[in-house]
């Protein structure tokens, strides 16, 4: 089956009525599908092909792709690099925006900038610090929080005014997003923190990796019943781990990530613990879309983007539709007749 | 901690038409001066001119590293201490427990904005006492105000 809603590159959907952008991840989480979403890692490259080849993994099988800024503060091509090059193809993206690096006066240009490219998702962080990164010396910025972030995003969208209040000729037309850690200290706390993201301006959510389903549960109960499933897109981050001594890697020195033993124990256990480790993202995500209030799953499968087929296959959640991709209708003559009225 | 510092705010705001004899202007250094040594020792202040310390469960969220004023981020350790400095207590999970203790702290869960650098260095207290002088009267202007 093919999904509905397909672009022409280049040009920009029609707004449907009560949505805020033009974009397909967000029809398709109005519309409740279960929407899969997955991050490039950008190339320590100037090629632009670098870039065009790690999207192409993710073809017929993600809704839109993370563009990450400078995650973990290492430095890499620049999120708003990536969307601009991967725009051009049609690609849904996702801009992250990481208050590390730029003050307000550059994160609102860039927000101006992502949506004029056609980039419909944004999502604001507050960042990882300087000091996990590859440039510890560099100068931490944080002139805003993901919340004054999100603020001022859904005002230049809402309101048509930059935060210093001065008029917008046109505003970003973008849903905005937010991440949620529910897996760290102080956890009675975080559901409450989620509703400040939503009163911020948040309508879809990105989780850190989610290992740990019972903590996770417990959560969205709470989440739940504070009433923020009606007002927010929850999309839980998973990702398959590599061997039982990356998952000890990754908890000892990734900060906010939290595996549990159980899980190091499983893929100790196994003869092949990459494939077992495919194996566990695949049941994670089987497992979290039975959870009410779930929308979607996004994976982050750091050097294992080649994978990201095969997990999403597995798990059955597109249930036989296809995100669009550039190669979607390679070939088909009622697409290139749109395409030709387009150009006339 | 809490009830002490709403009887300094309720004596500012009593001593107001005093200090405002004296003139804000020129009180705006000492005060800044005690405030900074005062609030400092306490709670590590860091003076950004725009005090949230009733709203983050008194604990000053300018010494978090990234200066989250809606906290806390994602990466706090299992134990409770900073990500970005591994040996300091999480800014956030301090004010958390705080603001279980504080009799009100309703406005904990309101978000937050973004600091306005130009106020660094100058004093809170003083622009709150003119925030709530300025209140009272534009309410007591609009009650003697005809409708």
């Amino acid at each position: 089956m093919k999904y509905v809603d397909e672009p022409v590159p280049g040009y920009p959907l029609p707004i449907r009525e009560g949505h805020s952008s033009p974009g397909r991840l967000e029809r398709i989480l109005r519309d409740g599908h279960f929407a899969v979403t997955s991050e490039l890692a950008p190339p320590d490259s100037a090629d632009p092909n670098a870039v065009y080849e790690r999207a192409a993994l993710f073809d017929g099988y993600v809704d839109a792709i993370n563009a990450t800024d400078g995650s973990g503060a290492h430095c890499h091509m620049g999120s708003l690099a990536v969307c601009a090059l991967l725009t051009r193809l049609g690609y849904a993206l996702i801009q992250q925006i990481s208050c590390r690096d730029k003050n307000r006066i550059a994160i609102q240009g860039d927000i101006l900038g992502g949506a004029a490219m056609g980039v419909c998702n944004m999502l604001c962080l507050s960042g990882d610090g300087v000091q996990t990164g590859d440039h510890p010396e560099a100068k931490p910025v944080f002139d805003l929080d993901c919340m004054s972030l999100l603020n001022i995003a859904r005002t230049m969208r809402d309101e048509q005014t930059f935060q210093s209040g001065r008029k917008l000729d046109d505003p970003p037309r973008v849903f905005l997003g937010a991440a949620a850690n529910p897996f760290v200290a102080p956890f009675d706390w975080r559901p409450k923190r989620l509703a400040k993201k939503v009163a911020a301006g948040a309508q879809f959510i990105q989780t850190q990796y989610c290992y740990d389903i019972d903590r996770f549960k417990t959560y969205m109960q709470e989440v739940r019943d504070l009433g923020l499933t009606e007002q927010v897109h929850i999309l839980v981050g998973v990702g398959p781990l590599a061997s039982a001594r990356t998952a000890t890697w990754m908890r000892n020195n990734v900060p906010g990530v939290h595996i549990p033993d159980d899980v190091i124990a499983r893929l100790n256990g196994a003869d092949d613990q990459k494939s077992e480790g495919v194996q566990l993202c695949v049941d994670m995500i089987q497992q979290l879309r039975e959870i009410e209030g779930v929308s979607g799953v996004h994976i982050m499968a750091y050097r294992q983007e080649h994978n990201v087929p095969d997990i999403v296959e597995r798990s059955g959640v597109l249930e036989g539709r296809t995100p669009w991709h550039p190669k979607l209708y390679e070939g088909d003559a009622n697409i290139q007749s749109q395409m030709d009225k387009y150009d006339d | 901690m809490e009830s002490c510092y709403s009887a300094l705010e309720k004596t500012l705001v009593m001593m107001a038409p005093v200090l405002e004899r004296i003139g804000m202007d020129r009180l705006e250094k000492p005060v800044a001066f005690i405030e900074k040594n005062i609030k400092g020792v306490l709670f590590d202040c860091q003076m950004c001119g725009q005090c949230a310390l009733g709203k983050t469960g008194m604990s000053c969220p300018m010494n978090c590293p990234k200066t989250i004023r809606n906290g806390p981020c994602g990466g706090v350790r299992e134990d409770g201490f900073c990500e970005v400095k591994p040996d300091m207590r999480c800014v956030w999970v301090e004010g958390w427990s705080g603001a279980q203790k504080m009799r009100d702290s309703g406005e904990f869960h309101v978000v937050q904005f973004a600091v306005d650098y130009r106020l660094k260095g100058s004093s809170s207290w003083l622009r709150e006492v003119r925030r709530i002088r300025t209140e009272k009267q534009t309410n007591v202007q609009s009650e003697e105000a005809p409708s």
